[in-house]
This record gives structure tokens, sequence and C-alpha cells, in this order.
């Protein structure tokens, strides 16, 4: 993918308002490249920017400062610190390449959802046929074929995105900013939206932004990380460079939320068992991301080394067809036995960390 | 029918079809009413639209337009309608060449209701989701397609709710520029009906735009339900 060249490139954006009695840098230099067919999370929590940043991609927010080049296309161009924007006209004619679905959905209540989803093509004067048969596609594309004529005010949560995503693809667009589009759904009803997002990535070849503050639903979908914190973003990667080897502690947080580690080691640091841990016994972390979980790691540890693993939390995850893993676990057996074991397996692509214990 | 006549002589007096007669006091009413809606109608869209567009936090943000806008509203909200219907008289006569009757009273009538008017529009208006606005723009909509297809159509309820509220303000100032002689049945209720002590008159022509106003909040109701779809 890299050859390609950027659908979206944001370079050195600054985004700044000024109040009455008060300036906002709400977004600090910040350059982001987003490559055709990529399903890019940008992640942090409200406040950070995030928002903000991704709204100059249609120039829903202008930038103070920057450049926006979406498609070839300068949106904004900055001119040593002058910034000058695209004519209102052509402006208008971008947006409609570029798809947007909100938090509350934005729906407008008094029209049906045959005419919500066709108001970003009203424009074309298609015929009645047309226009039945653009409505059909859309919404069989989000399954929900048989809403056309319902109100907004008839669906629920998941529905009402639904419609949204319908709406946003109405005018063919290449690239979809999804602005905490999950936020306001139930984690099944989430799960779904993210779902259907990755339909239309992989069928479209739709491009995603994802603005979230939900790590979860990057885990889901997301090939590329960006965290954003204070309008920075801070540390940016593929999703697996991110999961497996977070560098900043915001970053740490955020894929603590996701897997519950933090959570898990808590309560395992509560069992009696952890509690009286008799030496040589020790209480181990293993964390291993692709190939080496091929390797059968427990069976290898007892059958090879005559270690025996007693299994108290574990988190496994498949990230972009790779498989993620943690465990928690004691290790008990000989004391010579369990330091070869851990250098065997640590030779093997897994990172051992002791959390309760020691080996002389 | 003997009843009628002992309890209301003035009001059968009075008659149907003479000059001072109920047929022509009910037509004042109505035709001041809904000329000055119209042309108070307008004014007061316009009024409350540009209040909306060009807030700074509207599509088209414009402090010296929202500033004038607003100024010409609040000054003419403050005065009072008695004191509007003389205070304006040299500009009525200008335009209407005249003082009395109804065509005079339908200046200071459009003039008294537009910004009470415009008020109630920029509030309706108001109450459409910003995030609707910002979905229009997203998708590349034109101004006058987000006044027009989504503001106008995502107003409607409410913007049908405000104008029966106003169209019965309205018929209230009729009522009010009839006591200084502009006809309709707020003339018949004070100039014959309370300064001639004909009470049962002062009571048929009270009753009578009861009546004009329960319509009115009837059909306006009726309206903005068919309308909302919320």
């Amino acid at each position: 993918m890299s050859e390609k060249s950027p659908i979206i490139k944001l370079e050195n954006i600054d985004v700044i308002f000024e109040q009455k009695k008060q300036t906002i840098h709400a977004v600090k230099d910040v350059s982001l490249d987003i490559y055709p067919g990529d399903i890019y999370g940008i992640v942090g929590y409200s406040g950070a920017g995030k928002s903000t940043l991704v709204r100059t991609i249609n120039l829903l927010q202008k930038p103070t400062h920057g450049n926006v080049i979406v498609s070839g296309t300068n949106l904004a161009t900055d001119n040593n610190g002058l910034e000058s924007y695209i004519p209102n006209k052509d402006l208008r004619n971008e947006r409609k390449k570029i798809g947007m679905i909100f938090q509350h959905f934005n729906l407008m209540n008094e029209r049906t959802v045959a005419q919500n989803v066709l108001f970003p093509i009203a424009h074309l004067k298609l015929t009645k046929d047309q226009r039945q048969q653009k409505v059909n596609e859309l919404l069989d594309l989000v399954g929900l074929a048989d809403r056309a004529n319902a109100y907004p005010s008839q669906l629920s949560g998941g529905q009402k995105q639904r419609v949204a995503i319908a709406r946003a693809l109405a005018s063919e667009p290449e690239i979809l900013i999804s602005d905490e589009a999950t936020s306001a759904l139930d984690p099944k009803t989430t799960n779904s939206i993210l779902l259907l997002l990755k339909k239309l990535n992989v069928e479209l070849g739709l491009t995603i932004v994802l603005i979230t503050h939900e790590m979860q639903a990057v885990k889901e979908i997301a090939n590329k990380v960006a965290v954003m914190e204070n309008g920075e973003v801070i540390e940016r990667g593929s999703l697996l460079e991110i999961f497996t080897a977070p560098e900043k502690q915001l970053t740490k947080d955020f894929i603590d939320t996701a897997t519950n580690l933090e959570d898990g080691l808590r309560k395992v640091q509560n069992q009696g068992i952890v509690q009286n841990l008799q030496s040589p016994d020790i209480l181990v972390q293993l964390s291993y991301a692709g190939a080496s979980t091929d390797e059968p790691l427990i069976s290898t540890l007892f059958k090879e080394f005559n270690v025996s693993a007693n299994i108290l939390f574990g988190n496994v995850e498949i990230l972009q067809n790779t498989p993620v893993g943690t465990l928690i676990t004691i290790l008990s057996g000989q004391q010579q036995d369990i330091k070869t074991a851990i250098a065997s397996i640590e030779q093997n692509g897994v990172e051992v960390k002791i959390l309760k214990g020691a080996l002389a | 029918m003997n009843w009628i006549t002992k309890t209301f002589p003035n009001v059968i007096s009075l008659g149907w079809s003479t000059d001072q007669g109920w047929g022509l006091a009910i037509y004042q009413t109505l035709y001041m009413t809904f000329t000055s809606a119209i042309v108070g109608g307008i004014l007061g869209l316009i009024f409350g639209f540009g209040l909306v567009l060009f807030a700074e936090d509207g599509i088209l943000p414009n402090r010296p337009i929202y500033w004038i806008l607003d100024k010409i509203v609040s000054i003419f909200r403050a005065i009072p309608f008695i004191i509007l219907l003389a205070f304006i008289m040299p500009f009525t006569l200008l335009l209407v060449h005249t003082t009395i009757g109804v065509n005079a009273a339908l200046v200071p009538l459009s003039l008294g209701i537009f910004p009470f008017y415009a008020r109630q529009v920029q509030n309706a208006l108001i109450s459409v989701d910003d995030g609707i606005i910002e979905a229009a723009q997203a998708f590349g909509a034109t101004t006058t397609e987000i006044i027009f297809k989504v503001y106008l159509r995502e107003a409607l309820a409410d913007l049908i709710r405000v104008s029966t509220v106003t169209l019965i303000s309205l018929v209230g100032l009729t009522a009010m520029a009839g006591a200084i002689g502009s006809g309709g049945l707020g003339n018949t209720a004070i100039s014959i009906g309370y300064n001639r002590f004909q009470s049962d008159v002062t009571l048929v022509a009270t009753l009578l735009i009861i009546v004009f106003i329960f319509i009115i909040q009837f059909i306006g109701d009726f309206l903005a339900k068919i309308a909302s779809h919320k």
C-alpha cells in the first residue's frame, strides 16, 4: 500500500480559536497521511482535538494554518502563513466526495428515510424510477431495505446510524469520515455498525477515518491508529504496532480499556493462590504477538521443561489477522526448570514479565 | 325571538349590512388581520431568517448585518402598540394617504406584529439541531438549499405553531386599532358598545372575537400536527 499516494494529506495543520478572552489552540501542527483503503482510527479523550482535526478534511472546520489535500485537490493551502481556501462552489463539489456520519446521526426529522438518503444527490435530477432504485441499492447495502418510508423517530439508534451511512454513501464518495459514530450506541449495535463499516471498506474500497474515544472500536476494524492529546498526535502507527508496543502512557491506558488487562491483574492479585504464592513459584505476564503463538506455548512449558502453568487471566485478540495475547499465569516447578523455560520462550518472541515472586 | 330582542336590543338594531353593521365589522377584522399578517409575516420571516443565518454561529456569520437586524427588531418590539399607532402616523399618511380606516391600520399593524413574529421565527429556526445543518453542509448543500430544504422543512411544525400565536396576537392588535377608529369588531365593541353604554354590543363583539381566535387556534394545531414527524 505504501507505493500509493495518500488520498488524504494533512500537512502541519493548526486550528486556533480566537475567543474574547482567550486563544484556544485546538489542533497543533498535525500532519497525517491517509492512504486509499485505510481504516484510520484517531483516538483521544474528548477535547483532544480529534473532531476538530478531521473536520478540516472537508473544511467544516477551516484550518488556521496548514495544507489540506484530498484526492489530489488542495482544499486549504498555506502560503507562508497566509491561509487560502478553495472557492465555495468547488468546495461543495469536493464535499460530495467525502461522506460523513455523526455521533447523533443528524438525520432530518421531517423527512422519510428515503428522502434523507437522497438528500446529498438532490441536485442530480434523477427520474422517479432512478431515485427509487438508488434508495433501494443504498438501503440494501446497510440492511434496511424495508424502512424506506419510515421517519427517523420511528427507528432505533442503530437503524438511524445505518440510514446516516446510506445517506453518506449516496454521492458515491471515496472517503467516509466517522465522527464518534458509535459512541451513542449500545455495545451490540456498535459492533454491528463497525462490521458494516468494515464491509463497506472491503467491498467498496472505501477509505474510512474513524474518530472515537473507544479503543474497542478501533481495535475491531482499524488498520492504522493515531492517538491524540491536547491537540497533538502523540503516537501513531499500524494497529499491531500500537497494540503490541505502545510508548506513551495515554496509549497504554487506551489499550487497557480495550483489553481489560489492568482490571484482570488487580483481580488476579487478590486471589488466595497468588497471595500465598510459594517460592520458587512465580507469577508472570506472558505477552506475545503473531507467529510465536503458533507454538503450543503452555504444553511446551510442561513437556520440555517440566514447568506447569496455571492460567489465571488471559486475553487474546486477533488484530489484522494477527493473534495478540496476554496471559497471566503462575509457573511452578523446579527453579532451574523455570529459568530455562523462560529463557526459551523469550527467545521465541514471548515477552515475560515477573509480577510476583523472584528467581534466585 | 322576543327574548333576544329584549336582551340584545342594540345588537339587533345595529343590523348586518349597515354602515356600522356586524357584517362589515367582521369583514374589517378579517381584512386587517390577514392583510397585515401577510405583510408582517413576510417581514418577520425575512428578519427571523436573517437573525439566524447572520448570527455568529449561523451559516453566514456577519456581525454588522446581524446587529442592524437585531436592533430594528428590538426597537419596534419595545414600542407599545397603542403608541406606535400614533407615532408612525406621518409614515402611514405617506404610504396609504390616510390616517383613518382599515387601510391606515394596516401600516401600524404590520409594523407592530413583524418584530414579534421575527423573534418567534428566530426561536423556531434555532431549535433545528445544529448537527442537521452541519450534515447538510458536509454533503455539499448550498445556502439556498439549507434555507429552503433544511431550515424551512425541519422547523415547519414550529413555524406553524408560532404563526398561530402571532395571528392570535394580531387579532388583539386589530381590536386595539379599532379603538382609535380603524373599524372592525374592536371598533364596534369600544366606540359603539362601550362609549354608548350598549353592553350587549360589547358582549357580542367580544364573543365573535373569541370564536375567531378559537378557529385560528384549531386550524393551527391541526396543521402543526400534520407537519410534525418528530
